[in-house]
């Protein structure tokens, strides 16, 4: 459901700490507000780090947290929406 | 509690005195609402004094201060003595690593000094970087700046070292001093030494 609504992704695929959360943060500033982002990342980092990124700012807010594996890979997807 | 103590001709406080300590109180609450708005939606501050300039030190302030400025936080990263290395364009970019004064190394103190084994270490750890996808310290300056953060080299260091303005990328403050640096730092939330 939140995959369908997600305006916008972020590939930060291959991409190690810090990148995730801040590629995250720069494409965040650029999604309207009531729109939703998804990230694609591969670093297992990326769910706390993006977790604690979005609990820490005011207007995101954190609808969902996927782990999937693509083609062998672990992907880590998630879902962040602009509050109004 | 009892209000003969006060008891008197001026016991009753006149209209004018009521009305004057309302608009005491007033003042008070707008006060401390303002303080209020500021602590709670003020942009917080961080400042990192960067003063190691080996390669495994260039990364926690960079990492650091690239990660406050995406959590919406003013940062500013004095760099001094050897951390100016971090900001001097060719020099960042071959960053060194010894072995020698780390026990953590899987190389014995005698051997970690030869000649050359420094180059040695070095690669070693830059292969390791890249194996790892981790980022290089040119993309976290680079990201660093982007974010607004303010990487700063220290004035005086920079004289010292004899280096020169240029020698350093691009956005980077020069001309900044310990005075500047510690200003920052009274009114900043998150002070650290690297």
């Amino acid at each position: 459901m939140s995959t369908e609504t997600a305006s916008e992704t972020v590939d930060v695929k291959g991409q190690n700490c810090p990148m995730p959360v801040i590629k995250t943060k720069g494409a965040f500033d650029d999604v309207p507000a009531g729109e939703t982002l998804e990230v694609v990342a591969t670093d297992s980092g990326s769910l706390s780090d993006i977790k604690g990124w979005a609990e820490s700012t005011a207007d995101a807010e954190l609808l969902d947290q996927q782990e999937t594996t693509e083609g062998g890979e672990d992907v880590y997807k998630h879902y962040i929406k602009k509050v109004e | 509690m009892s209000t003969d103590a006060t008891a008197g001709s001026d016991a009753d406080p006149s209209t004018d005195d009521l009305a004057e300590l309302q608009a005491q109180v007033e003042a008070l609450e707008t006060e401390l609402a303002d303080l209020r708005s500021d602590v709670e939606n003020g942009p917080k501050k961080m400042v990192i004094i960067a003063t190691k300039g080996t390669l495994d030190m260039a990364y926690p302030p960079l990492i650091l201060a690239s990660t406050a400025a995406a959590f919406g936080y003013d940062v500013t990263v004095f760099h001094t003595f050897w951390g100016l290395e971090i900001l001097h364009e060719d020099n960042s970019k071959n960053l060194q690593l010894s072995s020698v004064g780390n026990p953590n190394m899987p190389v014995p103190n005698a051997i970690a000094a030869l000649p050359g084994m420094d180059r040695v270490t070095t690669r070693m750890m830059r292969n390791k970087i890249a194996d790892n996808e981790v980022a290089s310290v040119e993309e976290l300056i680079d990201v660093s700046l982007e974010s607004g953060v303010d990487l700063q080299a220290c004035q005086m260091t920079i004289d010292l070292l004899g280096y020169d303005e240029a020698d350093f990328y691009d956005g980077v403050t020069t001309g900044v001093g310990a005075a500047s640096a510690f200003q920052e730092m009274v009114e900043a939330d998150i002070q650290l030494l690297v």
